[in-house]
């Protein structure tokens, strides 16, 4: 593609010449000081910027992890502590990498929240929301996998339930999940592949959706609290009125949400790294034993929502329909919901309450997953709750569809609250 | 409208959050209060458990040099008080005892203790050194409330005592619950000193399980710190920055 006559060029002779071959600062300003976002970002727009922070620094604890880590199932036990005791820092590495993967989560969670908050997946952002539904997917099957590599007794049992599931496929699940397994149970060859997976194939799935999801974001420019098209209101200079310069604006800003981040984060690490057994479980500083089931076998705290809901149902076929239906579901969002005003300031009263309940079930059903509590009420609540999560879609659909929402006029340019 | 919408969601997790914590059904545990930075009571605990526990339990992650390092204790002073298998002080801890013949002996190995505190909580293992009682019904003659039907006779008898069950009345079918255990016996210490001893063990193993403890609380003090710099400057730039953008 030929460059426009007056297009931007390093004043740099070196660079210039690299510019005419390879326009690569070219695109970095546009896609940063050329790249106007709305001004009036709040709170709940920081999380995408610790995502990929996040990931980042899963990908390079990771590396160092992987030099110590001996995926044999007789030898990852020993050498996770061979880390934790003997690699000089590998207690450190190894703390960022486990309350990495939980953070992960956290902000991801919220990162999505602020889509429902906002109506960040509506129009013409619909792809950039199933780019990234795809990440968050491919985001639990690589923490899955993570899990498993310790070898405890959870990543063992973790393993054969989660695994158990794709038994539920007709016809041919049992050969489905002895071809996952490499095996008839979790053992050294599944173990191995899945290193493989979680250090190499799934990373790089990974990145690639967070190019696509960047890619999509920056085509159809960011959202915003008030839900407003910044690009409907350009000046005589063809940048939006209520748009300023990711860089250096965003950047300066992004680094104060880093800064609390890691705060918050660094604790963690130093002072709580099992986060009082929830980032990293008791029963899995016990070796895999086949012959020994635990007394509670769940996953970690970012997959017992689904868990509970799975669990909730008495048919193993029928729960996990339900479970794979509750992740799909979101996939389909941006039609379910067919109003035209994408902020919560500005939609009916209806969609706030069915949001916080919705939020709240989710939190609940993932209290119950955990599986502490053997009372038996809590099976009924959580079938409740998980009646609760589809009937959220439901009601968003004929709430919208049918024109029941009274919706508040929506302002022209955006409102700075701060 | 932001703000409200989430305080009420912070009071709705606090209201459910009551019911659901309350029903957890674990058998009531002794508090440990172990304080792993009373280096004294870490270093007791060394001694108790290399005279009363290596015997028969490992440390296999565990260096003899790594807790001369950490404990403050000097190569010598490791070499003639704990290691007591005369091994080089870089090896680990592993106990003399052959793994076949303690199958034999208890019915199944005295599993590795490296990550006990890990696996099961200060407070259980405390609980566990107090909660030994005589039951004759039982192949080595010990029973244990925390453990029922463990097969581990009570290391720690003689300085502890030997207490035996008093049964809770139970209808006739049922198995008799253990109300309360009684010392019958004295030991060498009084039960204030007992329990003295029982958290001591319990610190040391608790630092065994994450020996980077105290490397890890140095260093995360000076994280801290630097980040709470490195905030405050994040601040003041963006403010800088930000100045204009009304």
């Amino acid at each position: 593609m030929a460059a426009a006559p007056d297009a931007w060029k390093p004043k740099n002779k070196a660079l210039a010449w690299i510019e005419d071959r390879l326009p690569i600062f070219g695109f970095m300003r546009e896609h940063t000081v050329e790249y106007y976002a709305p001004k009036n970002f709040n709170f709940m727009y920081f999380f995408g910027s610790l995502a990929l922070l996040l990931l980042v620094n899963q990908i390079v604890t990771g590396i160092f992890l992987a030099m110590n880590f001996n995926p044999t199932s007789a030898g990852a036990f020993a050498s996770i502590e061979y880390i934790m005791r003997d690699v000089e820092w590998g207690w450190l590495i190894r703390y960022m990498h486990v309350t990495g993967a939980s953070l992960l989560f956290v902000v991801i969670y919220l990162h999505m929240f602020r889509a429902l908050m906002y109506g960040s997946y509506k129009q013409p952002r619909e792809l950039l929301w199933v780019i990234g539904m795809l990440i968050y997917l491919a985001l639990m099957a690589e923490a899955f996998m993570g899990y498993v590599l310790p070898w405890g007794q959870m990543s063992f049992w973790g393993a054969k339930v989660i695994i158990s599931l794709f038994g539920a496929v007709p016809v041919i699940g049992n050969k489905l999940v002895e071809w996952i397994m490499g095996d008839f149970l979790p053992s050294g060859a599944t173990l191995n592949r899945f290193f493989a997976l979680h250090v190499i194939a799934l990373p790089l799935v990974l990145l690639l959706l967070v190019v696509l999801h960047l890619g999509a974001l920056h085509t159809s420019g960011s959202n915003n609290p008030d839900g407003i098209e910044i690009k409907q209101h350009k000046g005589a200079d063809g940048k939006p009125l209520d748009g300023i310069p990711f860089h250096p604006y965003y950047t300066v800003k992004d680094l104060v949400g880093v800064g609390f981040f890691l705060l918050l984060a660094a604790f963690i690490i130093f002072f709580q790294p099992t986060f009082f057994g929830l980032f990293l479980e008791h029963d899995n500083y016990v070796p895999a034993n086949p012959l020994v089931t635990p007394a509670a076998i769940h996953p970690v705290w970012y997959f017992t929502p689904f868990y509970a809901m799975l669990r909730s149902v008495p048919s193993k076929g029928l729960g996990v329909i339900t479970l794979f239906a509750a992740i799909a579901v979101l996939f389909f969002l941006p039609w379910i919901d067919r109003g035209k005003v994408k902020a919560m300031r500005y939609r009916g009263a209806s969609y706030k309450i069915a949001l916080a309940i919705f939020a709240l079930t989710f939190i609940w059903l993932g209290k119950i997953g955990i599986g502490e509590s053997t009372w038996i009420g809590d099976t009924y609540i959580a079938r409740a709750l998980t009646a609760v999560y589809f009937v959220f879609f439901l009601f968003l659909w004929a709430y919208t569809y049918f024109g029941w929402e009274r919706t508040k006029p929506v302002p022209e340019r955006v409102t700075m609250h701060e | 409208m932001n703000k409200r919408m989430f305080s009420g969601l912070l009071l709705a997790l606090a209201l459910i959050s009551g019911p659901v914590l309350a029903q957890e059904a674990t058998p009531a545990l002794y508090e440990a209060h172990v304080n792993l930075h009373d280096m004294a009571s870490v270093q007791r605990g060394a001694r108790i458990f290399f005279n009363y526990c290596a015997g028969c339990h490992s440390l296999q992650y565990m260096r003899y040099s790594r807790i001369s390092h950490d404990l403050g204790l000097s190569e010598q002073q490791v070499m003639t008080n704990l290691d007591f298998n005369g091994v080089k002080f870089g090896d680990h801890a592993i106990s003399s005892m052959p793994a076949a013949d303690a199958t034999k002996w208890f019915g199944k190995a005295p599993p590795d203790l490296s990550l006990e505190v890990r696996a099961k909580g200060a407070d259980w293992v405390y609980s566990y050194l107090k909660s030994f009682y005589l039951d004759p019904t039982r192949p080595v003659g010990w029973n244990n409330t925390v453990f029922p039907n463990t097969s581990m006779p009570n290391p720690l008898w003689e300085l502890q005592g030997v207490q035996t069950a008093v049964y809770a009345p139970s209808r006739p079918g049922e198995d008799a619950k253990v109300d309360k255990l009684d010392l019958n016996q004295p030991g060498l210490e009084t039960p204030e000193q007992f329990d003295r001893t029982a958290r001591d063990v319990t610190a040391f193993l608790t630092y065994v399980a994450e020996p980077n403890v105290y490397e890890r609380e140095r260093v995360g003090l000076w994280v801290l710190l630097y980040l709470v710099a490195f905030s405050l400057l994040a601040v003041f730039l963006k403010r800088e920055y930000w100045k204009d953008i009304h």
